[in-house]
């Protein structure tokens, strides 16, 4: 293979349980320790040592010039994972081949020192990640022009703003020109302006054909930028894969079965109660045509709803609740919300009711809609939250008409609401 | 798009870097040193920098610290204790001896520290881990060489005639930094594991000045004993700088012990330091 910028295999790395208490101990204890343990040793009581892989057998290519998301829960792994990639702590098995110089940015700004001015830290931050004197020398004022900081370039960065000191460290380190870059969630800092203004940075390096090592829990920014992503759980590579989109909703809701599909049917006959039974459950558009997985925010949708009654029971009810993608619940809704003349009928048998969701109401990200339904009051034949029937929504772009409102804001709701003068 | 975005593509065969659990004794790997030698220059001029930010005095604190030390010892060892001083003048004779020392101690005490005052480096990036302690211990010599134009004002103002034995003097410069060094190395290394090494390093320096002849004349000590303080590698240094400087004291085996005992600890050091880094981003 000519083409490999990475080559992982078999990588596992051990970490002792209880870790830095564990390791972070004193003479005395040490000492304490190393009389007893013969003893204890001689009497058959030996102390296991606890511990767990944060990598378990990991192996994966990563082609030149490709740029690859890394997603993960919180403690999967990813940042062991970038950590033995960029040479900070070594593996306990396994190998890593890299082709090419590595830098990495775990963090922004790391080495900076809050007495010394703008410049210098520019100069030391560059060496720090890898940059030689004559590099930033000669990339010295695009670094500034990007951070926007020239006037401050003579301060000590200690009487600068969060903001400045950011935008002064990404700078240097958007300014790297490495082979392989491995980033680490550094796009969760500066305002939305400036996160933007990253993500191109970033973007434009993978155009260069650098190999970008990327993890966020930004799932946008990880559709933006990558051209394939990586999900780890528990230390195992769990999914590897160029279809960014069913590894992210893979990610999110763990169930493969419900990839990225917008219309759920009730082919097993399941979720089947004594007076319910679902028949399906899907989005569409007003004229009842299936959504696709993603849709812009500029059009309004339904969400229609399948079911058959084995009776009438004037305290049934159904309707759906709606998660944003770290699992949070928007709302619920029932068709008995409003006044009682406008809700729909449900007779025995069949019966199919929707409910528009308006244009620019949620934000952009993935969605998770839920079957739910009830009888009022009594108790929940599809309780929320419960591996009900579910789809899967993406909503993406078309956030507002405005020229200044363009990208994600942060929110579970992103609606367009109109000022006035008044 | 200029040149200057080309890739270099290295795939055609070896990988450039090849990451692998680390088994047994670890490999020096001068050659990475070397390519980040502007990283040691950088952390260097930095601690230089910083160290007398929002001070008053600034660098004066280089010349301050040793004279009043000097002026102390000369009242007290000098005039109340009258300890002799191979008949030279008292406060030139513990300042060549203070000059050593002090650089001696200040970069002991910043390289023990150095590892885990950069935390934030050592888990966040990678570096030859070996550019720390020494990064930690070059600023000394800054201040050294301010205080050496203190002394050669002193030399003038005392008379005392310069010989050719002054030459040896980079030589005597060279093992107090490298005994610093390889103390730091230890400490340092030990100190991510144990924080003890925090409380035990200002004992440990208080204590080693007094075994080491900085107020006082090495010819104290009874010829028999002579060998076996030789085993402080301080003693050989110091002594060294008054040959070399005032013509005092002499320099015979002591020295010669000295430099063995420097390089047993540099070497040990830097075994022990290389041993354990592949643990520092863990443990830290």
């Amino acid at each position: 293979m000519s083409d490999i910028a990475i080559r992982v295999e078999n990588l596992s790395k051990e970490y002792r349980i209880g870790g830095k208490q564990a390791v972070n101990r004193t003479f005395r204890e040490t000492l304490l320790d190393s009389f007893s343990s013969p003893i204890r040793w001689m009497r058959g009581e030996r102390k296991p040592i606890e511990t767990f892989w944060a990598l378990n057998d990991i192996s994966f290519e990563i082609k030149q010039g490709e740029a690859v998301g890394i997603i993960g829960r919180n403690g999967a792994g990813k940042s062991t994972l970038l950590k033995v990639l960029s040479r900070i702590t070594k593996p306990t098995k396994g190998r890593v081949d890299l082709y090419g110089r590595v830098a990495s940015l775990l963090e922004v700004g790391t080495g900076f020192h809050s007495e010394l001015s703008g410049r210098d830290n520019i100069y030391l931050n560059g060496a720090i990640l890898g940059m030689s004197r004559r590099e930033i020398g000669g990339k010295f004022d695009e670094i500034v022009d990007f951070s926007g900081v020239e006037k401050f370039l003579d301060t000590p960065v200690k009487h600068y703003s969060s903001g400045m000191y950011v935008r002064l460290a990404f700078a240097v380190a958007a300014h790297l020109e490495p082979e392989i870059l491995v980033v680490d969630e550094v796009l969760a800092v500066g305002d939305a302006e400036f996160q933007k203004k990253c993500l191109g940075k970033m973007g434009d390096v993978a155009k260069q054909g650098r190999t970008v090592l990327f993890v966020s829990h930004n799932m946008n920014a990880i559709e933006q930028l990558c051209k394939s992503c990586i999900h780890i759980n528990h230390g195992r590579l769990i999914n590897f894969s160029s279809d960014i989109h069913s590894v992210i909703v893979d990610y999110l809701f763990g169930d493969p079965s419900e990839k990225s599909s917008t219309i759920w049917i009730n082919s097993e006959n399941s979720y089947i109660s004594k007076i319910f039974k679902p028949i399906s459950l899907a989005l569409t558009d007003e004229s009842g045509n299936l959504l696709p997985s993603t849709i812009p925010n500029n059009s309004d949708f339904y969400v229609a709803i399948e079911g058959e009654l084995a009776f009438k029971d004037p305290a049934f009810t159904v309707g759906y609740a709606i998660y944003s993608e770290d699992g949070a619940l928007l709302y619920w809704t029932y068709n008995i919300d409003t006044t009682e003349d406008l809700w729909p009928l449900l007779n025995e048998g069949k019966f199919k009711i929707r409910s528009k969701i308006p244009h620019r109401f949620l934000n952009e990200g993935v969605h998770k809609i839920e079957m739910i339904a009830s009888l009022h009051f009594r108790e929940w034949l599809l309780e929320p939250g419960h591996n009900n029937p579910s789809v899967l929504l993406t909503i993406h772009g078309g956030l507002s008409d405005s020229p200044l409102w363009f990208i994600r804001r942060p929110g579970l709701l992103a609606p367009v609401l109109k000022w006035e003068n008044w | 798009m200029t040149n200057k975005n080309v890739i270099t593509t290295y795939s055609a065969g070896e990988p450039l870097i090849t990451i692998k659990p680390q088994q047994g004794w670890a490999a020096l790997e001068l050659g990475d040193l070397w390519r980040y030698r502007e990283l040691l220059f950088l952390l260097t001029w930095r601690d230089i920098k910083v160290r007398y930010a929002q001070t008053v005095l600034g660098a004066s604190w280089a010349v301050l610290q040793p004279l009043l030390t000097m002026a102390i010892f000369s009242v007290i060892f000098g005039q109340l204790a009258k300890l002799p001083s191979d008949g030279i003048p008292y406060p030139i004779f513990t300042f060549t001896a203070l000059l050593p020392w002090q650089l001696f101690a200040f970069s002991l005490t910043n390289s023990s520290q150095s590892l885990v005052g950069s935390q934030n480096l050592v888990s966040k990036v990678y570096f030859p881990r070996l550019i720390i302690p020494i990064a930690s211990v070059l600023p000394g010599l800054v201040d050294f060489a301010i205080s050496f134009l203190v002394l050669t004002g002193m030399l003038v103002y005392y008379q005392i005639p310069l010989t050719t034995r002054i030459l040896s003097l980079p030589l005597f410069l060279l093992l107090a930094v490298m005994s610093a060094l390889a103390v730091g190395l230890w400490l340092s290394a030990l100190n991510v594991k144990y924080r003890d090494i925090r409380y035990v390093v200002p004992f440990m320096t208080l204590f080693w000045q007094y075994a080491t002849p900085v107020a006082y004349s090495a010819s104290l000590i009874p010829e028999k004993w002579r060998l076996l303080y030789g085993l402080n590698p301080m003693t050989g240094v110091v002594e060294g700088f008054r040959w070399a400087l005032l013509g005092s004291g002499k320099v015979d085996g002591l020295v010669w012990i000295s430099i063995v005992i420097i390089a047993f600890l540099f070497i040990s050091g830097l075994t022990y330091f290389k041993r354990t880094e592949a643990t520092f981003a863990d443990v830290i």
